[in-house]
């Protein structure tokens, strides 16, 4: 399974490459401008890692890409995702997949972003497309959802919740600085959580 | 004597402010600042952090003054890796970088408690300007 989950973070870190300039256009509307800039400095170095390493333990694998991360994004964005992945290592299953494993992954993953950012939903952050995704995969495990489907599910609530941060105004991190201004514009910490959502989900079920 | 880590985004800044708090502080306060990335840009180094955190003196404390988020949530981070007994005596001032600095490099240097220096640095009159 550490080949799977080492594939899942390649993709992942060329999801977030690819959207670099995207990242940082969002970015300078609201914010410092540097958000695409840092996490692909961040997911390229992610990527080296990987590749020139063996991984026996998922939790090994994951916990080297938080520890990455902390050391070369250089924004915010290190210590919240490194936090949350650091979480993740802990609970990330060796074996079996299952939507419980989903669920319990993506709360560590939100408890390390709100112990770090102290964030809560609405605030026009990451959570704000984190959230809802993890909200999905609870309900979609009430309805007895295929894991397939509860996935499709939780990709689309990221998308939604990314979305909704359009008309929010930020009360967190630089764009909280722009007050009223900062209505219209999609946050870019909640586009960097959708695509690494998407990327895990279509991962997953291709 | 309670000793003084300066964290900011810019090299620049963290650098400068160390200088015009060296100018106040006694010979054996010491200071440390780190600033920028690894690369040396705008932004933080949370290993850089760790690092200085692990060298400075602890004895009698640390206060870190950070400028803006980033700076904060890594300097938070690196604190949670802290062992139990030394993490009681590092705190991060609610206090503006420069004025924190400075107040505290002075502050130290009359061997003053971290307490003490923390209830003058983070209180509102070391901003007024007027």
């Amino acid at each position: 399974m550490t080949e799977k989950i080492k594939d899942i973070f390649m993709k992942i870190s060329d999801v977030i490459i690819e959207n670099k300039k995207y990242l940082t256009e969002l970015d300078s509307a609201i914010g410092d401008g540097d958000h695409g800039i840092n996490m692909s400095r961040g997911f390229k170095k992610v990527k080296e890692k990987l590749s020139s390493n063996d991984y026996e333990k998922n939790s090994d694998l994951v916990k080297t890409v938080a520890m990455t991360l902390i050391s070369t994004v250089g924004g915010a964005a290190g210590p919240l995702y490194g936090t949350a992945f650091l979480n993740v290592s802990k609970v990330i299953p060796e074996a079996e997949f299952d939507i419980d494993a989903a669920i319990e992954i993506g709360e560590s993953a939100i408890n390390g972003i709100q112990k770090r950012g102290k964030a809560e939903q609405g605030e026009k952050t990451m959570l704000d497309a984190i959230m809802p995704a993890v909200e999905s995969l609870r309900e979609s495990k009430e309805k007895n959802l295929e894991l397939k489907d509860a996935l499709e599910e939780c990709k689309k609530a990221a998308e939604e919740g990314m979305k909704a941060t359009i008309p929010m105004q930020a009360t967190k991190g630089r764009a909280s600085y722009l007050g009223e201004r900062s209505k219209g514009h999609q946050d870019p910490g909640a586009t960097s959580s959708y695509l690494i959502i998407k990327t895990i989900v279509d991962e997953i079920n291709k | 004597m309670v000793s003084i880590l300066i964290v900011s985004h810019s090299r620049e800044i963290a650098d400068g402010t160390k200088k015009l708090a060296e100018q106040m502080k006694q010979k054996d306060v010491e200071i440390k600042a780190v600033g920028g990335t690894a690369e040396g840009e705008i932004g933080t180094d949370p290993d850089a952090i760790n690092t200085a955190l692990e060298e400075i003196n602890k004895e009698d404390g640390v206060i870190i003054l950070a400028d803006l988020g980033s700076a904060i949530m890594s300097v938070n981070m690196v604190m949670d890796w802290l062992d139990e007994d030394i993490k009681k005596r590092v705190v991060l001032a609610d206090a503006p970088i420069v004025e924190g600095a400075v107040f505290a490099a002075v502050e130290a240097g009359l061997g003053n408690s971290i307490s003490d220096i923390l209830s003058s640095i983070e209180s509102l009159d070391i901003i007024k300007k007027n």
